[in-house]
């Protein structure tokens, strides 16, 4: 390092908490995480003149217009030759304000832009969306449309595992192939929703009280045709990655996240799975008509991007075995329930907080209503936005590098960051 | 699964097999190539996509067998507020049931369908055309009326189904109507 | 998790002094909040998140509310003597509800597998007296969402790291989504515009349907 710099003491002084990826090795038991310190200015002003007075640090903002960031993200980089100093997310380039526009229409206007929050789930979205008002209404959905949502869940769930794989592995450079492979898988998904919904991304599709509309004829005999070569492709797709020197050399041990810095600063979903935290809301809430189905929750050791990566080929695995178990066991009956309505929809006035599994993270939809046809407030709970609190835990002190495949790791989507 | 590497390089080369059995595999198998060459070939729409909305008419005059008759639940329920309709009035100013202005943003439209869903009258239906771009970026996306109506002949080109059903119902629905005028009218 | 009375009984009794009262819900009643004042809000979060029979160890949700100042309609019935007669009828009590904006936590237990609990904190007024205790020194979820609650509602956290604007630019004045915000009028051309959007588009560029 140059001139004697003491690093940690540096590092120390310039992040919010004094909790470094060193501290990873902590037990789960673990209860009482250090308190994130304030540390006053510092945070505030341009790092590297202010404290030491030479600029010995390039201040480096990678973004928003970059191949790597996962869409309009800029990262403010305080680099010492290569390695990380400090490093602060700014976001708001995709901010659409939907909070306000949720409070403008109807509550049915609202589900066509939760669509467009983390655009590649969009089916999620929507039953997140549809859950948050069914509590809100008092609303039962039947029994097929349970299971429909239930399909569409973990079809989205695969599809976006296999896309984020690739995503991480063109960033790490290798420039096309697992994402050509993830994104052939994905047509296959995209075209059983564009039959079912009409369309492929922006499916609009849940109600509250159930589904839009019934399967079409043969839709099932489709599903089950993609489902069954899902086994086949997620092996090639392991085979192709998972013990690849190269990933396991820039994954491995890069980007730490202890479990219980995870659960204090809210990470949810695969990442914190892959610190050692059992804590899925499917089994933990028991939402819809999970406790039907067996599947296993997957858990990381080490807590580096190499076990997010690895769980979520993993998940992808259990999800399959959790679609074969509903395309079983899918029965007839109506999709709607006969109480819900489409046009003059007025919950009574009272607040609810609908969560689910997405593939992200938990998805939360916080209503409040006032009686009448638009939600008085309408929030949204984005689990990517909450996942980024640790980016600067995880990139401070390493590479740049490892910071773009830590920020591949933990699978951000700026529609949902923004809203 | 072991974390350590035993030979280096054979998890590359691990990769590079399945890499090549893509490769070699897709002239071979056609699910393992799966590039459509548009515009020379384009795939078939299914029954259910959506692209933009279009008016129903039925028989042959869109004036007159255009099923929309001006409600507004449409131009209400629309989530991003891309439809404006003008009723029609007569000599004297009362509402007609017919749009005289019918104006869909285009460059608005999500696509979304909820006018579709909540249009009593079954008028306004999804289109499938997708190949629309203009070179005006302010108005070039702003269809009128004309632009919009379709006939259900159309419609049963690109719905199948569904025209089928909405048809009959409009059928029915018109031969009752006709019956009951017949049999106040007689008696 | 035990009943929300319960709950603030032994909360007032681990941190004294702390203002705490149950604020009902009535579209899911399980989903009632405990309001606690900006004094002793960090303490009572330490006690949520440590003691043993809580262990509310993962914070969920930082929601924002605006509350602007409200005359509150209520009806209420009343017996009254008319004609002699004593019956009862309903009259319409006029309540004036103060501006406040509002904090809420949504907490759930990680460990314990309970919640959610929620907890409310509310400003004394939306003008100038917008601060409330942050939580983040307790749970380091609150720090982005406290940023936001703050960039967009403009309530002032005292205690948070970092406290600064994160979904609207550096140098945005007001708060976008208060209820009383008003955008800029002529960003945006409308081609369809409606009721008051039409309004204003009217002044700016000439509108009108064509065949």
């Amino acid at each position: 390092m140059n001139g004697g710099l003491d690093e940690r003491a540096l590092i120390g002084a310039l992040s919010t908490g004094d909790l470094m990826p060193e501290s990873a090795g902590a037990a789960i038991e673990e209860q009482r995480p250090p308190d994130a310190s304030p540390s006053g200015s510092a945070t505030r002003s341009p790092a590297a003149e202010s404290v030491r007075g030479e600029g010995e640090f390039l201040e480096v903002s990678l973004g928003p217009h970059h191949p790597s960031t996962h869409g309009v993200f800029r990262v403010d980089v305080v680099l010492d030759g290569e390695r990380v100093v400090r490093l602060k997310p700014v976001f708001g380039y995709l901010h659409r304000n939907h909070e306000k526009l949720g409070e403008r229409g109807s509550y049915l206007a609202a589900m066509p832009y939760t669509d467009r929050l983390d655009y590649f789930c969009s089916l999620t979205n929507n039953w997140a969306y549809a859950l948050a008002v069914e509590k809100l209404a008092g609303l039962e959905v039947p029994e097929r449309a349970e299971y429909i949502r239930v399909i569409a869940a973990e079809l989205t769930r695969v599809q976006n595992h296999a896309c984020l794989i690739g995503f991480l592995l063109q960033e790490a450079g290798a420039m096309g192939t697992p994402i050509m492979y993830a994104f052939r898988e994905r047509e296959k998904v995209l075209d059983l929703f564009e039959s079912l919904t009409g369309a492929r991304m922006m499916c609009n599709y849940f109600r509250f009280g159930g589904c839009r509309c019934d399967l079409p004829p043969g839709w099932i005999e489709q599903c089950r045709r993609v489902v069954a070569e899902l086994p086949r492709f997620l092996d090639e797709f392991e085979n192709l990655l998972a013990t690849n020197e190269i990933l396991m050399a820039r994954t491995q041990g890069v980007g730490v996240l202890s479990a219980a810095l995870a659960v204090n600063a809210g990470v949810t979903g695969p990442n914190l799975r892959a610190s050692g935290v059992n804590y899925d809301l499917r089994k933990a809430d028991r939402y819809g008509i999970y406790d039907r189905f067996k599947f296993r929750v997957p858990l990381g050791a080490h807590g580096d991007v190499y076990d997010r990566y690895m769980i979520r080929v993993l998940e992808m695995r259990e999800s399959v075995a959790i679609l074969d178990q509903a395309l079983a066991g899918i029965p007839e009956g109506p999709i709607l329930n006969p109480r819900s309505r489409l046009r003059s929809f007025r919950p009574r006035a009272g607040e609810a907080y609908g969560r689910l599994e997405a593939p992200k993270g938990e998805l939360g939809f916080y209503l409040i209503s006032d009686g009448s046809g638009s939600p008085y407030r309408y929030r949204i709970r984005p689990p990517s936005f909450i996942n980024l609190t640790v980016l600067e835990d995880l990139c401070v002190g390493r590479l740049l590098q490892d910071a773009i495949v830590i920020l591949g790791g933990i699978d951000i989507v700026m529609g949902e960051v923004d809203r | 699964m072991s974390r350590g590497v035993r030979l280096v390089g054979l998890g590359i080369v691990k990769g590079l097999i399945e890499t090549a059995r893509n490769f070699i595999g897709s002239y071979r198998d056609p699910r393992r190539l799966v590039t459509v060459e548009y515009p020379e070939v384009r795939l078939p729409p299914v029954e259910r996509a959506r692209t933009f909305p279009m008016l129903v008419y039925d028989g042959a005059d869109p004036e007159a067998g255009l099923r929309c008759v001006a409600c507004k639940i449409c131009e209400k329920e629309c989530p991003p507020q891309c439809i404006y309709i003008e009723a029609d009035r007569d000599a004297r100013g009362r509402v007609l049931k017919r749009p005289r202005v019918f104006d869909v943003d285009c460059s608005v439209c999500m696509g979304c369908q909820i006018c579709a869903e909540v249009c009593p009258f079954d008028a306004i239906k999804m289109n499938t055309e997708y190949e629309l771009a203009v070179a005006d970026r302010f108005g070039g996306l702003l269809l009128r009326k004309s632009q919009l109506v379709r006939s259900t002949e159309y419609h049963r080109t690109v719905h199948p189904q569904e025209a089928v059903e909405i048809d009959a119902q409009v059928a029915q629905a018109r031969a009752r109507a006709e019956a009951k005028a017949r049999a106040g009218g007689g008696g | 998790m035990e009943p929300l009375d319960l709950i603030r009984e032994r909360l007032g009794a681990a941190v004294p002094g702390a203002a705490i009262e149950v604020v009902p819900n009535p579209a899911v009643a399980e989903q009632s909040s405990l309001r606690v004042d900006p004094g002793h809000a960090v303490a009572v979060a330490r006690v949520l998140r440590d003691e043993a029979f809580w262990q509310f160890d993962y914070c969920s949700n930082v929601t924002g509310v605006d509350w602007p100042e409200a005359i509150l309609r209520e009806p209420v019935r009343l017996r009254r003597l008319i004609n002699g007669v004593e019956r009862e009828v309903v009259s319409i009590v006029e309540r004036r509800r103060p501006g406040c904006l509002e904090v809420v936590y949504h907490l759930y237990s990680m460990r314990l597998g309970h919640g959610p609990l929620i907890l409310r904190q509310r400003t004394d007024n939306r003008v100038d007296q917008v601060r409330v205790a942050s939580l983040t020194p307790v749970w380091r979820s609150a720090e982005f969402q406290e940023r936001e609650v703050y960039d967009l509602f403009g309530v002032v956290f005292e205690g948070h790291p970092d406290l600064r604007r994160i979904l609207m630019w550096e140098g945005f004045q007001d708060h976008p989504m208060r209820k009383d915000y008003v955008e800029p009028d002529d960003y945006e051309y409308e081609p369809t515009p409606h009721d008051d959007v039409l309004v204003k588009a009217r002044r700016h560029y000439p509108v009108g349907g064509g065949g």
